[in-house]
């Protein structure tokens, strides 16, 4: 037998038994794409729901972990995220990342994405690079769910979502500055671009 | 695994059968057709036959479909109240086709298990090496005494929509300001278990704006129904549920509810008790699995066996059913459950394709109901496939419905997000 043959057979071995690791539990597609009815195919919605699709593994987790743990007030996610494990809820994670998310068809005003634009350069893109396209910490932004996103503001607002300290300071400053209209011109700002 | 494909598989394993586990794939024949049939285009059908292109390019799928729209069942109950137009609940298979399936608009007649052929009406005859069966309900005519398909054309149950959902929306308008309207929903297990108390809150907020005299009575052969502490508590908000003024009243089967007969033409209804007189007349007949799920002998009972974890038929192998007309419990009859279903079935096929032990499954479902202006509610469930009962089990501590104390607000996104779960799974079955 030869060391190339041997080898073989030990990196298939390798991979029938993780295989059958893997199998102790649904992939990490098959998990997914129960979430498709609310959050649209492979996490990008077509309506107010809001997309899940290619935002950063630890950004998936740490929101169904304040979800699952009620840290995060929500409508429905509080009540489902309890029924996944942390190991399911990573594959759902590492599943959604790799998926391209595709902005959402919706209605905005023209005017107010034009201010938002500018307060979005002055104060947000530090951390929602690229116009809010790139996700690291936080979602991605740029043709996300308007409605959702006024609800994330509202709650951030209320306390019951808790926000980086970065992100208060800098919302704050808009506030002072133009009240809930610069707001509202941020997150017209991220529909209009789709 | 899901990054390994067959053909690596093949490199890697050198002809040489290593482990039983693995041992199916030394029979492995490259050249084997993997064709399905998928009947039904509805939430069940359109959503695996999507999903089976989408895991597998190489799987030739057709789609047999009857009617060249389908119209959602999912948010009828707004077409009733006038919130949105029939078109909205209107789709077309023009997607699936655009993804490479073949869409073929005919009815099915047969199937035949042995051959793995399915014929249609049209005379057409395609062959499968697996099948899915996504026929929906049936009604059980002969229970209500005077009521039957052609008495449901003036009487309409609604509860397929289409023409149907328009005649009722219609008489719903003609009706004058102060009329009755009955609704008479059916015993378990039926299609989407909230759905007639939906209705009943669509209609009310239809006739609160422009009929307020008029009322709405349940007549139920039921003495409790889906999300009844929700309903009633936005009823009370909402209608003055349990004042002398309600614009609703239940009748539960214990109070004499449950109807035995329709005089179509007094327009008169005979419960239990006594009979009510109805302006406009909803009878939801019992329901038993589709047509063709008898047909083809797929049903114990009145609903097909399955094995909940692939949905192949444990009457018929190589045919999965998905969908209401599947004894799924505990998933109750709902299009996200069809939908979820769907995926799993799908999983499984391509699996059993690859003589691969098919993965676990995953479930959920969510049931919005909208019963009001900004006002939605839910139940939403978490499932796990337990493989020795062959039972697909709640997951326990999740889940559940929408907190009594919710706020204004909570259930204000509620209603909107329902609607984001309409257009979303609309677009998962048909986009």
């Amino acid at each position: 037998m030869s060391i190339k043959f041997v080898s073989r057979l030990v990196l298939f071995g390798g991979i029938a038994s993780s295989s059958l690791v893997m199998a102790a539990g649904p992939s990490p597609e098959m998990l997914s794409h129960t979430c498709a009815a609310c959050h649209g195919t492979n996490g990008s919605s077509v309506a107010f729901t809001p997309s899940i699709a290619g935002n950063s593994e630890e950004y998936f987790i740490d929101s169904m972990k304040a979800f699952k743990s009620g840290e995060r007030k929500a409508t429905v996610m509080d009540r489902i995220a309890k029924g996944y494990s942390d190991d399911e809820i990573a594959k759902m994670a590492s599943y959604f990342a790799k998926q391209p998310m595709k902005p959402m068809k919706q209605a905005y005003s023209a005017s107010m994405a034009e201010m938002g634009k500018k307060l979005h350069e002055e104060s947000c893109n530090k951390c929602h690079e690229d116009g809010g396209k790139k996700a690291d910490d936080g979602g991605i932004l740029a043709g996300q769910s308007l409605i959702y996103m006024q609800h994330s503001m509202e709650d951030f607002k209320a306390g019951s979502r808790e926000a980086p300290k970065k992100m208060r300071k800098r919302v704050k400053n808009v506030v002072d500055k133009h009240g809930q209209k610069g707001i509202d011109a941020l997150l017209n700002y991220y529909a209009s671009q789709q | 695994m899901t990054t390994f494909n067959r053909r690596d598989f093949l490199k890697l394993g050198g002809g040489v059968v290593v482990g039983s586990a693995l041992s199916g794939c030394a029979s492995l024949n490259l050249g084997a057709s993997k064709k399905v049939v998928v009947i039904g285009g509805g939430s069940g059908g359109a959503t695996a036959a999507k999903y089976l292109t989408m895991m597998d390019p190489g799987i030739e799928v057709t789609l047999i479909e009857a009617n060249k729209q389908y119209h959602t069942c999912f948010m009828s109950n707004e077409v009733l109240s006038g919130e949105r137009s029939y078109e909205s609940i209107t789709f077309g298979y023009g997607g699936l086709a655009s993804r490479g399936i073949t869409v073929v608009h005919d009815m099915v007649t047969s199937i035949d298990p042995q051959a793995r052929k399915v014929m249609t009406k049209g005379g057409g005859s395609f062959g499968y090496d697996r099948c899915i069966v996504s026929p929906g309900v049936d009604f059980k005519w002969g229970g209500i005494e005077g009521y039957d398909a052609s008495v449901a054309e003036k009487i309409p149950h609604a509860w397929k929509a289409g023409p149907q959902t328009v005649t009722l929306r219609n008489q719903l308008k003609a009706m004058r300001n102060g009329g009755t309207v009955i609704i008479a929903p059916p015993g378990n297990p039926f299609r989407c278990p909230p759905g007639p108390y939906e209705r009943a809150s669509q209609i009310a907020h239809y006739l609160k704006q422009h009929k307020p005299k008029s009322k709405i009575l349940i007549l139920d052969s039921k003495d409790k129904f889906s999300k009844k502490g929700l309903f009633t508590q936005g009823w009370k908000r909402l209608y003055g549920y349990g004042t002398k003024n309600s614009m609703i009243e239940w009748v539960s089967a214990a109070q004499g509810g449950k109807i035995e007969g329709v005089d179509a033409g007094t327009r008169t209804v005979q419960a239990a008790v006594e009979s009510f007189k109805g302006d406009v007349i909803n009878v939801i007949p019992p329901q038993k699995a589709g047509k063709l799920a008898f047909t083809a002998g797929l049903v114990k009972g009145e609903w097909c066996p399955v094995n909940k974890q692939t949905f192949e038929s444990t009457i018929h192998p190589n045919i999965h059913v998905i969908g209401d007309a599947s004894s799924a419990s505990k998933m109750p009859k709902s299009g996200y459950s069809a939908n979820v279903q769907a995926k799993a079935c799908a999983a499984a096929i391509i699996d059993l394709f690859n003589e691969r032990e098919p993965g676990d499954p995953s479930y959920m479902n969510t049931c919005y109901s909208v019963i009001g202006k900004d006002y939605g509610i839910s139940v939403s469930v978490v499932y796990k496939y337990d493989k020795k009962k062959n039972m697909i089990m709640k997951v326990k501590g999740a889940g559940g419905l929408t907190p009594k104390d919710a706020s204004k607000t909570a259930l204000k996104r509620e209603r909107q997000y329902a609607h984001g779960w309409f257009q979303n799974i609309t677009d998962d079955m048909f986009g």
